[in-house]
């Protein structure tokens, strides 16, 4: 019978010879992961299961990056119960201040994820990790608690919902496109409880920071992951980061598959979400003149080395709009060095933006960018629920950093052929 | 398992976990903090006004977004007993059983009780009935070893129980 990836990611970690859709089955787990929001619950839950020490220190990953530097004495004393726990069981990755990035960032930079792994992480864009073909989903702090005194989690095994996207897109038409056009095809249950597979020739043209954007947003569609099948593109990015040895694992071809799309990118505007639903997406051209108060660039989503650069390319020689504030956040210490050496810090803040320290802030509402009543944003997040940066009553609008660059000059939402000549 | 008894509080689709407890009170894990502003972006009186015992009942996808088990902490620590929905997010799903919040689904439950309705449950049958309006409905059945986690009172317990035998 042949087997989905997904089906034969979880199989390898269950040790079966092959695993059906509907199957309950222990899975062993890779690397565990947790941030200063859902780790001390986990920790506090650890304590009860009456275990001596973690199932492999090398494997569990404690990153405090949801409201670090800790943003007030409450959030400071989480994140000292992390690093206590951290010191105490001799934790492998637990990153401070100064060398941590945003989880999802961080972990494929450093190589601690890899193709074939089964990761486990109390926070929901744990799927990110699907763009380099491990099979990587989101669980509570309590899933983590138990895979960190056993290194097992139960499952069950996901129908895959594949979604080819052919054709070359246009400029300035990027992964955040893409993954937006699918969650406003399948709306925000429209994968519930499935495994997406992302596939096709404009998967493939995406280099590894386009293809984690992608997979990063397949939990706003209810996936349990976004796969996208490893190739030369992966093992490039791999070479010198890998810290374990790992393995390609991909589908047989012909394994059943519960439904396929297939959309043609080639006509594909930049898209938008707009308020309250990462599903309530729309060409940039409808919602463009929609004045905004704040504009946002980072996060797992989009905070990488080439969404600096695509945003840099709008900010060059301009100024953001007097009545709109940019912030921009390098995911990582290692995005914001790299940033900072080709000149891109300066770039934005010549053009008066405010640069941050790596944190996820202002994507969840946490700090660093927070807004008021009747305030609107747009962001290269991924939430635009209501209350999710701020005041019940602000607005989030979400879409790729292209838009946001031309749209933080522009003073509203704005599409990106407007303001820019395509070198 | 407990037969439940309480009142109904609707709420509608995708209902998210940013909406049952908002970042902002995240700096903490204290239960009955957070229990104080449960649900407060949907409706900002539900704390003051829910009893123990209450039950919320809501339509697809209740729980979708981040994965913070603040929510269905929340939730119960606000005196719910039970969320009934037509359909859950999946890492909501795990955590209120990992947590020992009972949660059931029912598509007919969902779409048919009103705010205010009486409701009576039992767990270990599925079986919901309306005192208000004099119907029954019934859930799907949970596998056997989620209902195993669920007698143990929530993954820790369960966990322990193995780790305990050697498992």
């Amino acid at each position: 019978m042949q087997q989905t990836m997904a089906e034969k990611i979880l199989a390898r970690a269950a040790a079966k010879k092959s695993v059906a859709p509907g199957e309950l089955i222990s899975a062993r787990v890779d690397m565990a992961l947790g941030n200063d929001i859902t780790a001390p619950v986990a920790i506090q839950e650890f304590a009860k299961i009456g275990v001596e020490a973690v199932f492999d220190r090398e494997r569990i990953a404690l990153i405090p990056d949801h409201f670090t530097p800790s943003k007030d004495i409450k959030t400071a004393q989480q994140v000292q119960l992390m690093r206590q726990f951290a010191r105490k069981h001799g934790i492998a990755h637990y990153y401070e201040v100064g060398r941590m990035g945003i989880e999802h960032a961080l972990l494929p930079e450093l190589g601690l994820v890899l193709p074939g792994d089964v990761v486990i992480g109390a926070d929901s864009h744990t799927c990110t990790y699907g763009a380099l073909g491990a099979f990587a989903t989101g669980v509570g702090s309590t899933d983590l608690a138990a895979v960190m005194a056993t290194g097992e989690i139960w499952f069950k095994v996901p129908p895959t919902v594949r979604l080819v996207f052919e054709g070359h897109p246009r400029p300035w038409v990027s992964g955040k496109d893409f993954i937006l056009y699918a969650i406003g095809q399948l709306g925000v249950d429209g994968a519930r409880y499935t495994a997406l597979e992302f596939t096709g020739p404009a998967i493939e043209n995406l280099d590894m920071d386009g293809r984690f954007t992608v997979s990063n947003m397949a939990i706003e569609a209810g996936a349990k992951v976004g796969l996208i099948p490893p190739d030369e593109v992966t093992g490039r990015y791999l070479q010198g980061r890998a810290r374990r040895p790992y393995q390609f694992i991909t589908g047989d071809d012909g394994a059943p598959v519960q439904e396929e799309h297939r959309w043609d990118v080639s006509e594909l505007e930049p898209q938008v979400a707009c308020p309250f639903s990462p599903a309530n997406t729309r060409p940039v051209s409808e919602v463009a003149g929609t004045p905004l108060d704040q504009v946002v660039i980072g996060s797992c989503t989009n905070g990488r080395i080439e969404d600096l650069r695509q945003a840099a390319r709008f900010l060059e020689g301009k100024k953001v709009h007097p009545r709109v504030r940019l912030i921009v956040i390098p995911a990582t210490q290692a995005v914001y060095l790299q940033a900072l050496r080709e000149g891109l810090l300066e770039i934005f803040t010549l053009a008066e933006a405010a640069v941050s320290t790596p944190t996820c802030g202002p994507c969840l509402g946490g700090h660093m960018g927070i807004l008021a009543e009747e305030e609107t944003a747009l962001a290269t997040t991924n939430r635009n629920f209501v209350g999710r940066m701020g005041h019940p009553k602000s607005k989030v609008y979400l879409a790729g950093p292209a838009v946001a660059a031309a749209s933080a000059v522009a003073g509203c939402i704005a599409p990106p052929e407007e303001t820019v000549e395509v070198s | 398992m407990q037969v439940i008894k309480g009142r109904v509080w609707t709420f509608g689709d995708d209902i998210d976990t940013d909406v049952i407890i908002p970042a902002r009170y995240l700096n903490t894990t204290d239960p009955s903090e957070l229990a104080a502003h449960c649900m407060e972006d949907a409706d900002p009186r539900f704390a003051g006004k829910v009893s123990a015992g209450d039950v919320i009942v809501a339509g697809r996808n209740f729980g979708c977004g981040s994965s913070r088990e603040h929510a269905p902490l929340a939730i119960k620590a606000a005196g719910i007993s039970c969320v009934i929905a037509e359909s859950f997010a999946r890492i909501f799903y795990r955590n209120a059983i990992n947590i020992g919040l009972p949660i059931l689904e029912s598509a007919e439950a969902s779409s048919c009780l009103k705010e205010g309705d009486m409701v009576e449950i039992d767990l270990a049958r599925g079986e919901i009935k309306d005192i208000t309006g004099g119907r029954r409905f019934t859930a799907a059945a949970f596998p056997p070893f989620m209902q195993e986690i669920m007698r143990c009172g929530g993954l820790i317990n369960y966990t322990r129980e193995k780790v305990k035998n050697g498992d």
